[in-house]
């Protein structure tokens, strides 16, 4: 699961994260007690119709100033370390 | 000089529009306590990551907020000013631009004067779980002040700011209100634009006023309310907010739900919410029983979609565009290792807990019975309100079942800390707004009597929150510093 969420867990974090994930999952396991076959999922409580802007061109972020809180960049972009080096 | 302090933030901007008292100096006033705190460090209150070095921009003196210090929670955007979330992995952030409820206050002349402590990406309710340090209740220094905006609760309640800015998720600002011994509100959903709020739970995460009284709670909202492009959840507020002046409660029907007015709340806070019930009836509000029936279960609904879409939402912190970066220093080319590595040493314990927790119920076997369900449960709730409403006008609850507890009490049990929003989630997964007002004291410590009401309902909310207010007369000049 903490690769799934990319997260490093050093040894010592495993076994509380463990014991307390296992408690919560305990106590939200009271909506399995729910009759809810017949109820629709509601992923948002309001009623949002026409959300979109007109699609006019405009200016974007300047690419300096998008790239001045990254912790790495190359000349004109984010640098990261290569996807395929082992 | 103290009688500047004692001046609510409407009356300071009608003092300043009136010629009688400059703005400069009432800013002054505030960053030279501000700046006390902050460099006190953990033995002050600790309410603050950032204060402003020096005087802003003069208001224009037609705005209607007439250059009235603001404080605001870390995890707002602020163009040039650093927006940390409460976490090691945004720390030193300054952001490219402001989030629009602090830009439309902005507009309307308050002027920032500090970014508030606050548990690492709202995720707490004790403000224990911050990257700089916890802060502390004023009323006493040795409990916590409620979270995850407490560094904006404690600074209203000590008096070093007039008033804050916070965001609420599950009662991140009704439950430090009620702690602290202040007003918070959260608005509905979509009242307010969320453009440049460091996420949490983007289907629950809502700004928000924390005030020392309730007129100053509908003033702020009044400036920040409105349709925003950037956010394409946000939505037109139906009428202008009233600045409220009820004193009566003749005709109101109150509805009082037994599911969270009994079993697991503390008898000190159950007297002050009978107390103040009593009052609304003197005041000539009718007063009755509701069902929620589904309201026990909100905080397991809850514990699954917060968590959940936090997990998505904080993907974005990778060590790529912002933030920290770690990386193996035996193999410092491989990208999955500096992923890992940046989000182990930047992200806090709970933070880490609730993306675990949140990968595991949207992961693949596993999403029908937790967010699925959760999401059935949403809908379920979300009708218990709409009953509810059909026989009372509001319902009232305590807002927090226990006053402030003592630091380090509930740390090392993460649910006991999720208990503390049992009153307030509710109304969360309905996206329906709610006060939290002061309604006495329990063995010395605030007491918050929490009143929700349909969504768009705000007038109508803060109007009896007023009414309530003038009657119970709450006197909170103890927790001033």
């Amino acid at each position: 699961m903490a690769q799934l969420a990319r997260l490093a867990l050093s040894e010592d974090e495993i076994e509380p994260m463990a014991r307390e994930l296992s408690a919560v999952l305990d106590h939200v396991a009271k909506i399995a007690e729910l009759e809810l076959d017949d109820v629709a999922p509601t992923s948002h409580v309001v009623e949002v119709t026409g959300a979109l802007r007109p699609d006019l061109p405009r200016p974007s972020l300047p690419r300096e100033l998008a790239l001045a809180q990254a912790p790495a960049v190359s000349e004109d972009g984010f640098l990261v370390p290569s996807p395929q080096a082992q | 000089m103290s009688d500047i302090l004692e001046l609510s933030a409407a009356q300071a901007a009608a003092a300043i529009a009136a010629g009688s008292l400059s703005a400069s100096e009432l800013f002054e006033l505030y960053r030279s306590r501000a700046v006390a705190d902050h460099e006190a460090g953990e033995d002050g209150l600790n309410c603050f990551t950032w204060v402003a070095d020096g005087q802003p921009d003069a208001a224009s003196a037609a705005a209607p907020l007439g250059g009235v210090p603001l404080a605001v929670k870390d995890l707002f955007c602020t163009k040039g000013v650093p927006s940390q979330s409460g976490s090691r992995i945004l720390e030193g952030y300054l952001p490219p631009y402001t989030a629009s409820a602090v830009a439309r206050l902005d507009a309307a002349g308050t002027s920032l004067l500090a970014k508030t402590n606050q548990d690492e990406f709202a995720m707490g309710s004790s403000t224990e779980n911050s990257a700089f340090g916890v802060v502390r209740n004023p009323w006493d220094r040795g409990r916590v002040p409620g979270g995850s905006s407490g560094g904006s609760a404690a600074a209203v309640a000590a008096g070093l700011a007039p008033w804050a800015l916070g965001t609420d998720t599950g009662g991140s600002i009704r439950q430090p209100a009620a702690l602290c011994g202040i007003v918070g509100l959260k608005p509905t959903y979509g009242a307010i634009s969320r453009y440049g709020m460091i996420a949490f739970a983007s289907s629950l995460d809502q700004a928000g006023p924390l005030t020392r009284d309730v007129r100053d709670a509908a003033l702020m909202l009044r400036h920040m309310v409105g349709r925003d492009e950037c956010d394409a959840t946000s939505l037109e507020f139906p009428e202008e907010v009233a600045l409220p002046t009820a004193e009566r409660l003749d005709g109101v029907r109150l509805g009082v739900p037994e599911e969270l007015s009994g079993e697991g709340i503390e008898s000190g806070v159950l007297d002050a919410f009978h107390a103040a019930l009593a009052r609304a009836q003197q005041l000539g509000a009718e007063v009755s029983q509701v069902r929620l029936a589904h309201a026990p279960q909100a905080l397991s609904a809850y514990y699954v979609l917060a968590p959940a879409e936090a997990s998505s939402n904080l993907a974005r912190f990778d060590g790529v565009r912002f933030g920290m970066r770690t990386v193996d220093p035996d193999h410092p080319s491989d990208l999955l290792e500096m992923y890992t590595r940046t989000r182990h040493d930047g992200f806090g314990a709970e933070v880490k807990r609730r993306i675990m927790l949140g990968t595991y119920a949207l992961s693949s076997g596993y999403y029908d019975a937790y967010y699925g369900r959760a999401q059935r449960v949403r809908t379920k709730i979300a009708g218990d309100f709409a009953a509810a409403f059909a026989q009372v006008d509001l319902i009232v609850t305590p807002t927090a079942p226990t006053v402030a507890f003592a630091l380090g009490e509930k740390t090392d049990d993460p649910l006991a800390m999720y208990l503390n929003d049992v009153c307030t989630v509710p109304m969360s997964l309905a996206g329906i707004p709610a006060i939290s007002i002061p309604c006495g004291l329990s063995a010395g410590l605030p007491v918050g009597l929490q009143i929700a009401g349909p969504a768009f309902s705000e007038n109508r909310l803060l109007a009896a929150a007023h009414a309530l207010e003038r009657a119970i007369a709450f006197d909170g000049s103890a927790a001033r510093v």
